[in-house]
């Protein structure tokens, strides 16, 4: 029984594997692109359901901590003399200048110390609960936002920085592609070993009852603030991607906007539901653009709409209410996908046939 | 031995004393009643020995330790436990999973182990997994096992929630109105129920309930609480007898 779900797991693994060389081949640069989005987004809406969804702790400080990881990821890895061309306000700190780290190492850094601010606001604003814990992680996440732009010497401030481009991303490249969507499966890898460890079931178990959870013996603080640091650990390794996906990246760019996107992939994919974050993450950022058409000009025989700027949101919208008037619990609710689907399925049907019969 | 002993036990809020000064001492494998008119003090006492609530005076002392203003995780870790008085599940786990929480403070393995599942975590995982289903068979909910612990019919909603604070090895269980909700036929098996498990797991129990029949049925001692305040305490028969119990519940004229 154990043997046989590993087994269909790395199944599992392998054949997205060979979906992702396919679609590598095949897929233009811009749609390389949006897919390569897909993934940041995938890594994101995770590392927030993960506080969010499974420990039940309802934090907007995401952008934030993807801020953290963007800013020390793209530091680490700029040349010394682009950061001279970036700085022309104001030279940047001489111990920022000279460093330049290899991409890995500092994605890990920016992951870490993403994660380090995530204990350091944790350890506050845990205390607070539901709505308050909203508004006060949305709090220190503005507060991140605005110490970046006020830092001149190291974040460059307002101009934020340009030309990023350590994994060589902006453009269509093989080896970008493969370093987002290797850390796609890494977190979500991750995240399913997580969840249906013992660490999962005390996560789930403050989310339905932190007083019940308590008397049963898991440390609510401890719990909570893992859940925290991990999820910010992956906002933060979310963030350096999706900087160097850009190519540029500034303080405006992770306004409370970037975190609410997040939680509306959570909220579309249900809340607890790895696979419904993966699903609505793609189904969101393709939808964001595939529904492009919308603000151009578009002409149905002789019939000429000219296109006004801003429709597509309103039809996202729209699209979304009818989504959630639907589904209350998000596509998919707290359920996951397993290979046991299609067992129950072609089951199902059989057993449909024989109780007709009878 | 006591087992359990409050010293002075006294909790304000504001300027309500919702319990004055309760002394309670609780010996091994005793059940014990704790009962009073609504709104006496009786949950917050518990909530104050369980840690929910920290005492404004006194103490709380368990097999000898004082326990006053620990926190409730780590009185659970040194083997109290409870239930509660609205059915407090995990709504969207699985009956089996309700019962494995209990078992995630002894798995003593850090985070990475957890993840890349180490032999030494998979050897924890299946013992927590045996202990639970062991449990469970105990108790006649093996066969519902994988079904969402809230989908269950009432009585095994309580069951479960007894099985899922057994499942922290407990050496005191506090139960908090067992029987509420149930018919006298329920009550009856309930009461059974409880002191087969009193037996079988060597528990002292601490209960909180209304159904009298329950409460002298079973208890070896009771305490009686008025507006905070103990005015009784002695076996079933002598409560029965305590004019003081009596003007309590009906009132004086």
């Amino acid at each position: 029984m154990k043997k046989s779900k590993v087994i269909q797991s790395l199944i599992s693994i392998g054949l997205v594997i060979v979906i992702l060389v396919v679609l590598n081949n095949f897929l233009t640069s811009f749609q390389a692109r949006i897919f390569n989005l897909c993934g940041i987004y995938i890594i994101l809406a995770l590392s927030l359901n993960l506080i969010n969804g499974f420990v039940g702790l309802f934090s907007l400080g995401h952008s934030g901590f993807m801020a953290v990881g963007a800013y020390t990821s793209a530091l680490l890895t700029m040349p010394k003399e682009m950061k001279e061309m970036n700085f022309f306000l104001e030279p940047i700190a001489p111990w920022l200048l000279n460093i330049e780290l290899p991409f890995p190492v500092a994605l890990l850094i920016g992951g870490l110390l993403a994660a380090l601010v995530g204990a350091l606001v944790a350890a506050p604003v845990l205390r607070l609960n539901d709505d308050y814990l909203a508004i006060a992680t949305l709090g220190f996440s503005e507060i991140i936002r605005v110490i970046f732009t006020n830092t001149q010497s190291m974040t460059n401030g307002a101009l934020g920085l340009k030309g990023l481009n350590a994994i060589g991303i902006s453009g269509k490249s093989a080896e970008g592609y493969w370093w987002i969507w290797g850390i796609v499966i890494l977190t979500v890898v991750f995240m399913v070993l997580l969840i249906n460890s013992t660490y999962g079931r005390a996560f789930k178990a403050i989310r339905e009852d932190e007083i019940a959870a308590e008397a049963m013996g898991v440390n609510l603080f401890k719990h909570k603030m893992m859940a925290f640091v991990i999820g910010s650990f992956f906002a933060g390794i979310g963030g350096s991607l999706l900087g160097h996906l850009m190519g540029t990246i500034d303080p405006l760019l992770f306004r409370y906007l970037l975190t609410f996107n997040i939680v509306l992939i959570v909220v579309l994919g249900g809340i607890g539901s790895i696979t419904g974050s993966v699903i609505s993450a793609i189904v969101v950022t393709i939808a964001m653009e595939a529904l492009r058409v919308l603000d151009g000009t578009m002409r149905f025989g002789s019939l000429v709409i000219n296109g006004v700027p801003g429709t597509r949101m309103v039809v996202f919208s729209a699209l979304l209410m009818i989504v959630i008037l639907f589904y209350q619990r998000g596509l998919m609710g707290t359920k996951e996908f397993s290979w046991d689907w299609f067992k129950k399925l072609s089951f199902k049907s059989k057993n449909a046939k024989i109780a007709k019969r009878m | 031995m006591a087992l359990l002993k409050t010293d002075k036990l006294t909790i304000k809020f504001g300027g309500l004393t919702a319990v004055n000064s309760l002394d309670m001492i609780i010996n091994e494998n005793e059940i014990i009643g704790l009962i009073g008119p609504n709104g006496a003090g009786k949950t917050t006492s518990f909530n104050m020995i369980t840690g929910v609530y920290t005492p404004t005076e006194g103490t709380v002392v368990f097999e000898g330790k004082d326990i006053t203003g620990m926190k409730t995780h780590e009185i659970t870790k040194l083997g109290i436990a409870r239930t509660f008085q609205n059915i407090r599940l995990f709504k969207d786990l699985t009956v089996l999973e309700n019962v494995l929480i209990a078992n995630h403070m002894r798995f003593g393995s850090n985070l990475l182990s957890a993840i890349v599942r180490t032999p030494d975590y998979m050897k924890k995982e299946k013992k927590a997994y045996d202990k639970s289903m062991e449990l469970l068979k105990a108790l006649g909910l093996d066969d519902v096992k994988d079904e969402i612990s809230t989908s269950l019919p009432y009585g095994k909603q309580r069951r479960l929630e007894i099985a899922r604070a057994l499942a922290t090895d407990p050496k005191l269980l506090i139960l908090d109105e067992p029987a509420a909700g149930m018919n006298p036929q329920e009550s009856l098996e309930l009461m059974e129920f409880i002191r087969e498990i009193r037996d079988t797991y060597k528990l002292t129990i601490l209960m909180i309930e209304h159904h009298m029949a329950v409460v002298m049925g079973i208890c070896d001692r009771i305490y009686v609480l008025d507006y905070g305040v103990k005015i009784a305490d002695g076996t079933p028969s002598e409560i029965q007898n305590n004019q003081k119990v009596i003007e309590a519940y009906l009132g004086v004229d």
